[in-house]
């Protein structure tokens, strides 16, 4: 049996479990937040907020990322203009090493801390780790930045090499709520991505997990998405909002609206208070210039600098700009080790 | 092919009789909301031929290379 939560109870409950006592909110609990209405928005970011400065303090984790290999990749990831299941323009390219060190360069000169190598595939083969395995080596010989990789599901073995390689952080998305995640992609299981994120854990490197919100789900489904992340328990989430791209699946799906977003930005801190919560794809798209603000005012303490994989974002000046007005110090690299 | 030598009034992203970012005719229709698009998106057609252009995004910018007619580029800071 399902109680009716109202929006104040579940301010309420949350101010008292989440911000007091430090308990993350429940599915339940997460879906009555994603409930809420347009007229409760600007308190429940405040909480969200709250939380997010007891927890995580006023500091923001500055990043970036680049795609090593682009485009050709055999998975149908439905929101993925990379999948070469579909019609999209993009086509495969490959990034050489003195590019990948000038991109982290040029990345740690914004004060980020972490710069984020990735890979449009199902999992490395032994060309991409052996490309990878220079292009880490060259960064970490001339630039002082944590390099962190995202290169799809390993085998125990490639898990064992990225710790090798030094490796500080490794990405593998949820995407999406395990019962949703049959309408999002169907050539590998939610389970098989569950598992490379255990092995992950276990290794020592830190988990970037997360996922896209957006996507046609139900609240329930975008409830269940941040339940699951917070069993999983990552050190950061990054949280995409759908920017649909053509030929793609999702392609005419409408992006959705800013105070959806914001209150699954909130939902989510209060579900994972102690985690990096990072903007990823598509807040230019949905968020805008105001609603980035709102963001970082209601949860959010990390932002991918610069351009994404295939699309671009806002000019990095604006957003340190933004952080500086707000008084959040970029979190310098010797606070992250 | 030299593509150093291609001359700017055939480069991929001079004006031309193909749109940058959908690679339909721009003597055809409107373009407007792919110049709003191109805001957030690095060319992808060759506006001299309409070829798929081989793109690689980067933090700071992106190049965007036809076979045919050379690369553009745009850098997003320095």
């Amino acid at each position: 049996m399902t109680t009716q939560v109202t929006d104040h109870d579940i301010l309420a409950t949350a101010r008292e479990q989440v911000l007091e006592r430090g308990e993350p909110l429940r599915y339940e609990q997460i879906l009555a937040v994603l409930q809420t209405s347009d007229a409760d928005l600007e308190g429940l970011l405040a909480l969200a907020h709250e939380v997010r400065m007891r927890y995580q303090g006023p500091e923001v984790e500055v990043e970036g990322i680049v795609s090593l290999k682009t485009g050709g990749c055999p998975e149908d990831c439905h929101f993925c203009s990379q999948s070469g299941q579909f019609t999209s323009p993009v086509r495969s390219v490959w990034l050489n090493i003195p590019e990948l060190v000038r991109a982290a360069k040029q990345t740690a000169a914004t004060g980020a801390s972490e710069f984020c190598i990735v890979a449009a595939v199902r999992g490395p083969d032994e060309r991409l780790m052996e490309q990878l395995r220079e292009g880490v080596a060259a960064i970490r010989a001339a630039v002082d930045i944590h390099v962190a990789a995202s290169i799809g599901m390993l085998t125990q073995e490639q898990v064992d090499d990225l710790v090798d390689m030094g490796i500080h952080r490794y990405n593998h998305n949820l995407e999406a709520g395990r019962s949703y995640f049959p309408h999002v992609v169907t050539t590998h299981t939610w389970d098989e991505r569950w598992d490379t994120c255990l092995m992950v854990k276990a290794s020592g490197m830190e988990l970037c997990c997360g996922g896209l919100v957006g996507m046609g789900e139900t609240l329930e489904q975008r409830a269940e998405l941040a339940a699951q992340l917070a069993e999983l328990e990552p050190h950061e989430v990054p949280l995409n909002f759908l920017n649909p791209r053509p030929g793609t699946p999702f392609g005419d799906l409408e992006p959705m609206s800013a105070n959806d977003a914001l209150r699954t930005i909130a939902a989510f801190r209060l579900a994972l208070p102690r985690t990096i919560l990072r903007y990823a794809g598509g807040r230019e798209l949905t968020l805008g210039d105001l609603g980035t603000r709102d963001g970082l005012l209601g949860g959010i303490n990390a932002v991918i600098v610069g351009n994404y994989l295939t699309t671009l974002g806002r000019d990095p000046r604006e957003d340190l700009a933004l952080l500086q007005e707000l008084n959040m110090p970029i979190k310098a690299l010797n606070e992250t080790l | 092919m030299d593509l150093s030598a291609v001359s700017l009034d055939t480069a991929p992203g001079a004006p031309g009789a193909w749109c940058g970012h959908c690679g339909g005719p721009t003597s055809e229709g409107q373009h407007d909301s792919c110049v709003r698009m191109r805001e957030l998106e690095p060319q992808r057609y060759c506006t001299q031929c309409r070829r798929r252009m081989k793109v690689q995004v980067v933090p700071q910018g992106w190049t965007a290379t036809c076979i045919a007619h050379g690369s553009v580029e745009h850098s997003t800071w320095t």
